[in-house]
C-alpha cells in the first residue's frame, strides 16, 4: 500500500485539535465513511486527486476505487447515479468541483432526487456538497451562491455552515439525513478559519440556528463567511454602543423561524446580511416571515445588506464592491438602530 | 432470429401483450368516461418491445418503465389496478394520487424505480442502481427504455456514458416509434440507426424487430445476461411504431397514411398469434382461456380502482420529506463480505495506471479493478491480455478474451 501523506492511517481521522474549515469537512467524509460502509463519494477528480480542494485527500487510499469513484464531466449523470445508488440504501456524497456548476443537475436535483419521497415513497439519501461563494477572485462561473435555487425546492434540505464545528458535525448529519441534503462549503472559508472540533463522533442537528452573540439593539441574521463579516460589524457596533445580535442560520432549508423569531421578539429590528445577490435572496423570505409572524414586534424596517443583483464579478476592484464587506454590514446596522 | 423457449414462455409472452393491450383498452374507456383525470398515453402497437424486454429480466433485476411501459409493469409484477388508479388519482393507487400514468414505483418487493416526465433522466439513476447493485454484491442488472426522442438529451448521453466507463451492469432499449410527438426521427437524429450511437460510448448494441417478441425477449435475455456478466451496459434499438398519438388527445395526422398502413399490417399480437398457430403453441381453446382470464381479471380490477375513493384534500401536504426510521428503515442489503470495501482490505495506492505506460508513481503496478461481484477482473484481465494473440485467436470457445486479445492485437498492429 503507497503512503498518502500518511492519509491513509486511521490517525488522519482524530480529531480534537485546531483545524481548518477544510479539513473539518474531509474528517466528516473519512469518519463517515469508516462508520459506514453504505457512504461512497463520487465526484470530478475526488479521488487520486483528491479533489480540486483536497477535501477528499487521503480517500481513495484508505477506501478503494468502488467507494471513492472519479467519474467523467457529467454532473447530471453524476447525482443522477447517486441518486440511484440512495434507492438500493447506499448513501452517497457526490462533490461538485464547484458549487456553480451543480446547476447543470438542476433538473435531476430539482425534478428526480427532491420529488421522490413525495410522489412515490422513494427517500434518496444523499449529500451534494461542494465549495461554493466568491472573494477569492474565482470569476462569474466559479463563485456563484446558487443556494436559493434550491430552498425554493421542498422535498430538499439546504446548509451552509460557517464553523469548522458546524461543518463537520452538519456535514455528518448529512450523510446521516435519509432526505437529500445539500452542503455548501464556502471556499473563502476552507483554509482561512480554523476552529476546535472534538475528538470523537458528533453532529450537529439540521434545520438550527445558532445565537453567535448575543445583542440586545438588533439582531443581524448571516451565514456562511458573511457570518464572520457580521460578528466583525459587531464588534465595531459594540465600540458605538450597539449591541447587535448575531445569529448564524446555518441552515437555509428548513428555516429555524423560531431561534429568529424568538432574537426579533427581543431586539425589535432585524437586518439580514448575505453574500447571495439580493432579489430573490432569503432575507426576502425572511423579511416576509418577519411581516407575518412579528409584525408588531418591529419598531423599523426589516433590512438586507446583501450583494449586488449582477453577476459576480472578476476584477477585485469589481468583486469587492459587488460583495458585502463589514463596513456595509455596520453601516446599515447603524441606520437601523437609529429607529 | 428465433430462440428456443418453453411452451409456458411462450405463452406467457403472449399472455402479458394481450393484458398489456387489454389493460390500455380498459383505459381508453375510462377515460372516455372521464375516470381519468389527466393524460393518457399508448403503447398500441409497441407491446412486444415492453413485455419481451422485461420478461428478460429476473425477479431481482430493477427497471424504470417510461411512459409506453405499462407492459413491463404488468410482466414485473403490478397489478392493473394500480395502473388504473394511478391514472384516475385514486387513494388507493401507488403514488395516493401525487402523480399519475406510469409514474409510480416500488423500491422494497418490485424493484421498479419512478419515471419523471423529463426524458432521459432515468438513465444515469439506473446506471446509479447498477453501480449499487454491483457494490453491495446483488449481481443484478438494471433496464430502463427511453424513445427516439428522448436519445436527444444530454442525460441520455451523460448516463450512457458514465455507464460505459463504470462497467455498469445497465440494458438500456431504445424504443424508435419513428415519432417524437409530431417530429419524426429524422429530425431528431441524424443517422440511420440510433443504435449506432453505442459505437460512441464504446459499448455493444443491438437492433432488434421491435414488433417480434421473441426476438426482443432473446435479444434482451443475451443483453441482460452479457451485463451480469461484467460486459458493461448494452444498447438495444428496437424498431417499431407509435400507432396512436403522443397522448389520446393528439389524433397525430402528421403520420403519412402509407407509414401507418404498413405497421398496421404488422402488429405484434397478430404477428406472435400467427407463429404460436403454426408453431401449435396455441390452439382456439387456450387462446379463449387466455381471453377469459383477462376479461375476468380487468373486470375485477377496474371495480376496484373505481371504487377507491380520491385523496383525503390535506394529503397534499404529507411526506414532502422523511422522517426518519419511523418513515423508512434505509439499510443496504449486503450480498458479499462487508470486510472487502472497508479497511485495510479497501485500501489502494491512490495513483492511475495507465495501460501501455506504466504504474504510476509509488504505484505496486495494479490497475484499477472494475468489479462485478466476486471476480477478479484486474488479475484476470491482465493474465489475458499477456497471452499472445495469434494462439488465442486460434483457440475455440472463451468468446470475450478472443475479442480483447483480437483488439489488442491490432492496437499493437497499428503503433
Amino acid at each position: 500500500m503507497a503512503k498518502m501523506n500518511g492519509a491513509g492511517t486511521k490517525e488522519a481521522a482524530a480529531g480534537g485539535a485546531q483545524v481548518t474549515f477544510l479539513e473539518a469537512i474531509r474528517q466528516a467524509m473519512f469518519e463517515e465513511m469508516e462508520r459506514d460502509p453504505a457512504v461512497v463519494l463520487l465526484g470530478e477528480d475526488v479521488g487520486v486527486y483528491g479533489g480540486a480542494f483536497k477535501t477528499s485527500e487521503g480517500l481513495l487510499a484508505r477506501f478503494g476505487w468502488e467507494r471513492v469513484m472519479d467519474t467523467p464531466i457529467s454532473e447530471s449523470a453524476i447525482i443522477g447515479a447517486a441518486c440511484g445508488m440512495s434507492y438500493l440504501g447506499l448513501r452517497p456524497i457526490v462533490e461538485m468541483q464547484f458549487i456553480d456548476f451543480i446547476v447543470c443537475a438542476f433538473n435531476q436535483i430539482t425534478n428526480f432526487v427532491a420529488k421522490g419521497h413525495y410522489l412515490w415513497n422513494a427517500p434518496a439519501p444523499m449529500v451534494i456538497r461542494g465549495p461554493s461563494g466568491g472573494g477569492v477572485h474565482g470569476g462569474p462561473f466559479h463563485s456563484a451562491n446558487p443556494e436559493m435555487y434550491f430552498v425554493h425546492t421542498p422535498g430538499l434540505k439546504v446548509i451552509y455552515p460557517s464553523t469548522p464545528y458546524d461543518a463537520k458535525g452538519l456535514l455528518k448529519a448529512a450523510v446521516r439525513d435519509n432526505n437529500p441534503v445539500l452542503f455548501f462549503e464556502h471556499k473563502f472559508l476552507y483554509r482561512r478559519i480554523k476552529g476546535e472540533i472534538p475528538a470523537g463522533d458528533y453532529t450537529v442537528p439540521i434545520g438550527k440556528a445558532m445565537v453567535r452573540r448575543e445583542g440586545r439593539h438588533l439582531t443581524i441574521l448571516s451565514y456562511a463567511a458573511m457570518m464572520h463579516t457580521s460578528l466583525e460589524a459587531a464588534e465595531a457596533l459594540a465600540q458605538e454602543g450597539i449591541e447587535a445580535e448575531v445569529i448564524d442560520l446555518r441552515t437555509l432549508l428548513p428555516l429555524d423561524e423560531e431561534t429568529i423569531l424568538q432574537s426579533v421578539k427581543k431586539t425589535n429590528k432585524c437586518l439580514v446580511v448575505h453574500e447571495d445577490t439580493k432579489t430573490g435572496g432569503i432575507a426576502g423570505e425572511i423579511a416576509a416571515i418577519l411581516c407575518e409572524k412579528a409584525f408588531d414586534d418591529l419598531d423599523g424596517p426589516v433590512m438586507r445588506v446583501t450583494s449586488l443583483d449582477t453577476p459576480v464579478p472578476y476584477a477585485p476592484t469589481l468583486e469587492d464592491h459587488f460583495l458585502p464587506n463589514a463596513k456595509k454590514v455596520f453601516t446599515a446596522a447603524k441606520e437601523l438602530a437609529r429607529y | 432470429m428465433k430462440k428456443e423457449l418453453t411452451r409456458q414462455q411462450y405463452v406467457d409472452l403472449y399472455y402479458y401483450m394481450r393484458l398489456n393491450r387489454a389493460v390500455e383498452d380498459t383505459m381508453v374507456k375510462l377515460f372516455r368516461q372521464n375516470k381519468i383525470v389527466g393524460g393518457l398515453y399508448s403503447s398500441l402497437g409497441q407491446e412486444a418491445i415492453s413485455v419481451g424486454s422485461a420478461y428478460a429480466l429476473e425477479k431481482k433485476d430493477w427497471l424504470a418503465p417510461m411512459i409506453r411501459n405499462i407492459g413491463a409493469l404488468l410482466v414485473k409484477g403490478v397489478p392493473p389496478r394500480d395502473i388504473f388508479m394511478q391514472h384516475m388519482a385514486k387513494y388507493d393507487s401507488p403514488t395516493k394520487g401525487k402523480d399519475g400514468t406510469s409514474h409510480f414505483g416500488d423500491l422494497d418487493n418490485l424493484h421498479i424505480v419512478s419515471p419523471i416526465s423529463m426524458l432521459g433522466d432515468l438513465i444515469p439513476v439506473m446506471t446509479g442502481v447498477a453501480m449499487a447493485g454491483r457494490y453491495l454484491g446483488q449481481k443484478i442488472v438494471a433496464m430502463t427504455w427511453i424513445g427516439d426522442g428522448g436519445s436527444s438529451t444530454g442525460v441520455f448521453h451523460e448516463g450512457l456514458n458514465f455507464a460505459a466507463t463504470q462497467k455498469a451492469p445497465f440494458v438500456l432499449i431504445l424504443e424508435n416509434n419513428l415519432w417524437a410527438y409530431s417530429t419524426p426521427v429524422r429530425k431528431q437524429v441524424p443517422v440511420e440507426n440510433l443504435a449506432d450511437r453505442a459505437k460512441a460510448y464504446g459499448i455493444d448494441s443491438y437492433i432488434v424487430d421491435g414488433n417480434d417478441v421473441v426476438a426482443m425477449y432473446s435479444a434482451a435475455k443475451e443483453a441482460v445476461e452479457r451485463a451480469r456478466a461484467g460486459e458493461g451496459p448494452i444498447l438495444i434499438e428496437a424498431k417499431t411504431f407509435r400507432r396512436l398519438g403522443h397522448a389520446q388527445h393528439d389524433p397525430a395526422e402528421y403520420v403519412p397514411k402509407e407509414m401507418r398502413t404498413y405497421w398496421e399490417a404488422r402488429d405484434p399480437i397478430t404477428l406472435y398469434e400467427k407463429y404460436l398457430t403454426s408453431e401449435k403453441l396455441l390452439d382456439a381453446k387456450s387462446k379463449k382461456e387466455i381471453e377469459d382470464k383477462i376479461e375476468a381479471l380487468l373486470a375485477k380490477e377496474r371495480e376496484f380502482a373505481e371504487n377507491s375513493p380520491m385523496p383525503p384534500a390535506e394529503l397534499a401536504e404529507e411526506s414532502v420529506y422523511c422522517t426518519g426510521d419511523d418513515c423508512h428503515k434505509i439499510r443496504a442489503k449486503w450480498e458479499r463480505p462487508v470486510a472487502e470495501v472497508t479497511p485495510p482490505k479497501s485500501s489502494v495506492a491512490a495513483v492511475w495506471t495507465v495501460p501501455g505506460f506504466g504504474s504510476g508513481k509509488g504505484s505496486g503496478g495494479a490497475n484499477a479493478p472494475i468489479h462485478f461481484g466476486d471476480a477478479p477482473a484486474a488479475t484476470e484481465k491482465s493474465v489475458s491480455e499477456r497471452k499472445p494473440p495469434a494462439k488465442i485467436a486460434t483457440k475455440t470457445g472463451a468468446k470475450k478474451p478472443l475479442k480483447a486479445a483480437a483488439a489488442s492485437a491490432s492496437r499493437k498492429a497499428r503503433r
